[in-house]
């Protein structure tokens, strides 16, 4: 009886925590945007100063390696496009599937994980260690709520600057195309470029754009609910981190996954 | 002491945590102008009892108040007045790693008051060279020593110049030099500032010297509340090996014992 209970009290357990973990982040979401609305009403006003200093750590310094990323991918989407459609005779239709590939999926793709790792994991690791140094306790009773000071900045940054990146990862990729596509098929990159202008309609930018803030919302809720669980030490703290980045990438694979489903119905 | 409410009040306060309990039925308070130490061994709860005083737990049973006010039940901004109204020193300093010395202290006065810059600069320097640590509100945390750490974050506690000031393991982690020094800037503070103070220790010798009264918890009970006198000539078994560091004498349960060795979920 006992062997046959037991998985299932696992797979319960499991599920429970799955659930909770849900409901907190969502929690977490709420009282974020609570308090970035309304936050003045209750004394917890939003400073503008650390939202900018945020977005600078999030956005701005993550501008080099996501234009360089993006010019990578783009090259390679021309490689294979190139190669791939070459085989029915069609490489000029390499234009057409770069453009709408890159705006549809691959530069919010790419954008959100390299975001994860890099900003979903300081933000775990940050909140982790506060939290392990009683930090979290200490703003909390100077009367300082922990997520008006530490979610609510770190929510807004990542809606503003995740879909800023995105735009420039897509025209990065398009240049890299350009760069590879234009010489195989006998056009000057600039003219490879206009004719990219000429088949994209905003819809396709919008659909990478409006996956890009739900991966904003997931990449900060994943980093800072595991950062604000964070129990044991320095180590717990790695833990979180790591878990922070393999959880925040899953997810946002999945979710682009089940957008792209809908979206091209 | 014989103040017409107590600024703490905890009745019946019950804790768990999971399937074990850690605090039963405490009953607590503390009047105005007190220096109340909280004194009990690893493990008696006392660091519990502290974060309810703080309300950064929700008790399991019982009340809470402090200034009269009871901290599971007030809304935002009754508990927000209640914070402004206190000061709490942590055993680890808690300092915003990412803010310098000068900028911690300055905290609650740039979120509670609308004090333009160069008052809260003045203010909060102030503050530093309370605690002996004048010129150094440029440094960060951790450039800063353990006994300075706790200095640093005495001063950012008293702030908002609270009524009453919390303050945990004042001496672990120091040597005997700087912990004296700091109980004697605990004394000084209640002097200067009139402020209520509220210490959680499992130092004997700074708790002697600087209670006027002494709660003693064992295993989540509150076994005696009293003058420190009082208290050091309490008849008590258990408050006895605590004073003269004996060991506990652990009595064994044997059914108890055989069912933790055997139980599947403990």
């Amino acid at each position: 009886m006992n062997a046959l209970t037991r998985p299932l009290a696992g797979l319960g357990r499991v599920t429970l925590e799955a659930l909770g973990g849900v409901g907190y982040a969502a929690m977490l979401l709420l009282e974020a945007l609570y308090y970035a609305l309304f936050g003045w009403r209750v004394g917890q006003r939003l400073r503008l100063a650390p939202v900018v200093r945020q977005m600078r750590e999030i956005g701005v310094d993550a501008l080099p390696i996501v234009a360089l990323l993006g010019l990578t991918v783009g090259l390679m989407l021309g490689i294979q496009f190139i190669a791939s459609l070459s085989e029915f005779g069609a490489q000029s239709q390499v234009v057409l599937a770069v453009a709408k590939s890159v705006t549809r999926e691959f530069g919010a793709l790419i954008t959100a994980i390299l975001v994860a790792g890099r900003s979903g994991s300081a933000l775990a690791a940050r909140i982790g260690s506060m939290s392990v140094s009683q930090e979290v306790d200490a703003l909390s009773v100077i009367g300082i709520d922990p997520v008006r000071y530490l979610v609510a900045p770190a929510l807004l940054a990542m809606l503003v600057m995740l879909p800023v990146l995105t735009i420039v990862a897509d025209a990065a990729a398009i240049l890299g195309a350009a760069l590879y596509s234009a010489p195989a098929l006998d056009v000057t990159p600039g003219a490879y470029l206009l004719h990219t202008m000429s088949l994209l309609d905003a819809g396709d930018v919008w659909q990478g754009l409006s996956k890009s803030l739900v991966f904003a919302v997931l990449i900060t809720l994943i980093g800072v609910s595991t950062g604000f669980s964070v129990t044991g030490g320095a180590e717990g703290v790695g833990r979180a981190t790591t878990r922070a980045v393999v959880l925040s990438i899953c997810w946002i694979i999945v979710v682009d996954m089940v957008f792209s489903f809908f979206l091209n119905r | 002491m014989n103040a017409p409410t107590p600024l703490i009040e905890v009745e019946r306060l019950d804790a768990w945590y999971g399937r074990r309990r850690v605090l039963h039925g405490v009953d607590f308070s503390v009047g105005a102008g007190e220096i109340r130490v909280i004194m009990g061994g690893s493990g008696s709860g006392k660091s519990t009892l502290l974060r309810h005083l703080l309300g950064l737990q929700r008790p399991g049973a019982g009340t809470v108040k402090l200034f009269g006010v009871d901290l599971a039940r007030a809304g935002e901004r009754e508990l927000q007045e209640v914070r402004k109204r206190i000061g709490v020193s942590f055993q680890g300093g808690a300092l915003l790693t990412s803010l310098t010395v000068g900028e911690n202290v300055a905290l609650p006065l740039r979120e509670h008051t609308r004090l333009d810059e160069s008052t809260i600069r003045i203010m909060s320097r102030l503050k530093l060279e309370v605690v002996d640590l004048g010129g150094f509100q440029d440094l960060m945390p951790s450039q800063l020593s353990g006994g300075m750490v706790k200095r640093a974050a005495l001063a950012r506690a008293i702030a908002m110049d609270p009524r009453l000031l919390f303050f945990d393991e004042p001496s672990a982690g120091l040597d005997p030099v700087v912990s004296a020094e700091l109980d004697e800037l605990i004394l000084r503070l209640r002097d200067a500032l009139r402020m209520t103070i509220v210490v959680v220790t499992h130092e004997l010798e700074s708790a002697f010297k600087i209670a006027d009264t002494i709660t003693v918890l064992d295993a989540g009970e509150v076994l005696m509340t009293g003058p420190a006198a009082a208290v050091r000539a309490a008849p008590n078994e258990r408050i006895q090996d605590l004073l003269n560091r004996r060991p506990r004498e652990v009595q064994v349960d044997a059914d108890a014992y055989l069912r933790r060795l055997t139980e599947e979920e403990a």
